[in-house]
């Protein structure tokens, strides 16, 4: 294929990505170095109240914004270097929390916080994808021909569901006197409040995930399992292997590059995770790196939005990325070359 | 098993396949659990839907007692007639469905899915009732209502609180972005797949990484070029340059453009399996590169394109941050629309309301995964087994 028809097809898509991904990217890096702000005025006002005699007035200074010809506030627009990502990252109060080794002033603040929850989240997340996506996937490949179709359909809806509305259900049925709740207190014989409870709330939160997630791993382990090598079993039998080391020896070596693909997947996607944050109204207690990127960027009373943090945070998330993908990529780069 | 094909040493112990079925049934429970718990409480009155005996909330006695219920015969008939309709569009409407040519194949289905839910509706809400009632006097005691049952709070939200509007609204997100990312990453697909340039290469790596970004990052970059548009703009498009901030079609162009890296590595994974063989003949026969893509390879393409549809509506359906941020409440979408019901949830109908419409943003999905299952399955794997 010649370049310039391979520029027509591709060229579309590519224009698509770097007007709506890459330029983005680039206004996000900038405005990160730069604060909008409305340009305010201190003006004295003399204000008199008739008294006796001679009359009373009072000066006072008011700040007030101002205004351009069409009545909007003018805005101006200030390079204000890293002061933006000293603001994100917590400024004073870290400087001084890392200089008294104090990791729970540390956890306080915001980016911090998020930081800690969405690595733990990730990384706990990740083996129980994995080990229950196998597990159903072996199960499902043993099970009679009949079951298998009502199976898949069954394990597809967690995998298929609008997220929100997935973490949602299961709120439902935890918060409040959620029907789980009262399960469990009954069994327990003591007073549950989930919701309250900053540790029951991410704990869920994972739950959700790998609920979530698990089905993605099934599928994919499972279309994995329909080409394993028959004769690499039938004389690993012969051989005298167990059940167990059939699996372990033959089965796993054989999934491993999907086992990665899975991994890979999972770390992109539970990085980014938000809508728990929404379905399980975590705000006060659990959030992600992307929700506070997302809570920087909604209006505040005022209806202004912290254009200017957002954009440092979300560079500040992207670092991660690049570091979770480096090791993948640089590997992807040999291969090609190589 | 019994089949004598099996080696003997492939058979399993009994005590085995118990363990395997049970586990296995132990997953299914935890994966339908919820849904299902859910779409009984939004059938329910508040008092039963937050009842903390489980029994309360699937037979639902205070929602009969309000009068809202169902007799045996209304359960058997509902049943019976639901059954029928699928029978009826698996048996009598799916064959109808084939057609020549990919229009009037899509047509057909549209016609034929407007048709199942307009019979399904008749039969439901119409001719059961009427043949139900006069049942119901003739059986005496077998006729009274036994299962609480109402559709009060489906009501409340679609007539009352307007949700009819962010459906409209999510249809309209939806099926601009599955047609647009489609034709745009078909094209692409397409490229990347017969070339194997160094650029080709470096195109899919950089898809890659933009595929791990997080949307919130992306869309911090969109909101202040967005709000000042129009200020933005006038100098190339004139007067009447266009505010984008709460345009359906900016919102559209953001979620193709976001959802094009998945698509064109999905894309190019299904073109690499349909041999290199075929647009060679073709272009033996004097077709350039373009009416050979579109003559000979798009239409044996089709269900790596419905596939990739699948997910691309997915995307667009299930999306709360980049609706949520870049829509005004006026053409608000469903999912972020919801967000609203559970953030003013002071009293507990308004729970209930909030649960009535998860399960009707939720029921479209499940039709979808009901007919194209296949289809879901093969593309989450197009990605993964092939490479």
């Amino acid at each position: 294929m010649k370049f310039k028809t391979f520029a027509m097809f591709v060229g579309p898509s590519v224009f698509l990505m770097l007007l709506f991904i890459a330029f983005p990217l680039i206004t996000v890096l900038i405005n990160s170095f730069q604060v909008t702000q409305p340009v305010f005025t201190t003006q004295e006002i003399e204000t008199c109240t008739p008294g006796f005699l001679t009359q009373t007035c009072t000066t006072e200074v008011k700040t007030i914004p101002v205004l351009g010809d069409d009545g909007s506030p003018i805005t101006t627009t200030q390079w204000v270097g890293l002061s933006s990502y000293a603001n994100v990252l917590g400024g004073d109060r870290f400087t001084r929390a890392l200089a008294d080794l104090n990791m729970g002033a540390i956890l306080q603040i915001d980016f911090w916080k998020a930081l800690r929850f969405t690595l733990t989240f990730t990384l706990v997340t990740l083996p129980f994808v994995l080990g229950l996506g196998l597990a159903i996937a072996v199960v499902v490949n043993n099970a009679t021909k009949a079951v298998k179709g009502p199976v898949i359909f069954i394990s597809l809806l967690p995998f298929i569901i609008t997220p929100v509305i997935g973490a949602l259900s299961i709120r439902w049925l935890f918060y409040g006197d959620g029907i789980l709740t009262v399960w469990l207190e009954l069994w327990f014989d003591t007073d549950l409040s989930i919701a309250a409870n900053g540790w029951a709330v991410e704990f869920l939160m994972m739950f959700y995930r790998i609920w979530h997630v698990a089905p993605f791993a099934f599928v994919i382990f499972y279309a994995g399992l329909q080409t394993v090598n028959q004769d690499t079993l039938e004389s690993a039998i012969i051989d005298g292997a167990s059940r167990w080391e059939r699996l372990r020896f033959v089965v796993i070596p054989h999934l491993m590059p999907l086992i990665v693909f899975i991994t890979l997947i999972h770390l992109m996607d539970a990085y980014r995770a938000f809508e728990e944050v929404i379905g399980f109204s975590s705000e006060s207690q659990r959030i992600t790196l992307q929700y506070l990127t997302y809570d920087y960027l909604r209006p505040d009373d005022a209806g202004n939005r912290q254009i200017s943090s957002a954009s440092a945070s979300a560079m500040l998330t992207m670092i991660g990325v690049v570091i979770l993908l480096a090791a993948p990529l640089r590997r992807t780069w040999r291969d090609h070359r190589g | 098993m019994s089949d004598a094909s099996v080696p003997r040493a492939m058979r399993q112990p009994v005590s085995l396949r118990l363990a395997s079925n049970l586990f296995l049934l132990v997953w299914l429970t935890l994966a339908a659990f919820p849904l299902f718990w859910v779409l009984a409480m939004s059938f329910k009155s508040p008092v039963d839907a937050f009842s903390s005996s489980a029994t309360d909330v699937l037979f639902g006695p205070r929602t009969l007692s309000d009068g809202n219920g169902l007799s045996i015969v209304d359960i058997v008939l509902g049943i019976a007639i639901a059954w029928l309709s699928v029978k009826a569009a698996t048996k009598w409407l799916m064959p109808m469905a084939a057609g020549d040519g990919t229009l009037q194949k899509i047509f057909s289905w549209m016609v034929i899915a407007l048709g199942f839910a307009i019979l399904f509706i008749i039969g439901f809400f119409f001719v059961a009732p009427w043949i139900a009632a006069p049942l119901e006097a003739l059986l005496g005691s077998w006729g009274q209502p036994i299962l609480g049952l109402t559709t009060q709070h489906y009501e409340a939200v679609w007539v009352e609180n307007r949700f009819y509007e962010n459906f409209r609204n999510s249809m309209i997100v939806t099926f601009g972005v599955v047609t647009v990312s489609l034709t745009v990453g078909t094209l692409a697909g397409y490229g990347l797949a017969r070339s194997g340039s160094t650029f080709a290469f470096w195109i899919l790596i950089i898809a890659l990484i933009f595929r791990a970004l997080p949307h919130s990052v992306l869309v911090a970059g969109y909101m202040p070029v967005f709000i000042n548009s129009a200020e933005l703009l006038r100098p190339i498009l004139g007067e009447n340059a266009p505010t984008l901030y709460g345009q359906p079609l900016a919102v559209i162009a953001v979620l193709v453009s976001i959802n094009q890296p998945f698509t064109i590595w999905m894309l190019r994974s299904f073109f690499q399996n349909i041999p290199v063989d075929l647009d060679e003949s073709a272009r033996v026969d004097g077709c350039t590169h373009f009416q050979a893509f579109r003559w000979v390879i798009m239409p044996v393409m089709w269900p790596g394109v419905i596939t990739t549809g699948l997910f691309s509506f997915l995307l667009a359906y299930n999306d709360f941050l980049v609706t949520s941020l870049l829509l005004d409440a006026s053409n608000q979408t469903m999912v972020p629309a919801i967000a609203s019901y559970f953030n003013r949830e002071t009293t507990t109908t308004d729970q209930v309301e909030a649960i009535a419409a998860a399960v009707s943003i939720t029921a479209p999905l499940f039709l979808l995964v009901m007919i194209f299952q296949r289809q879901i399955v093969s593309g989450l794997t197009a990605g993964a087994v092939k490479g």
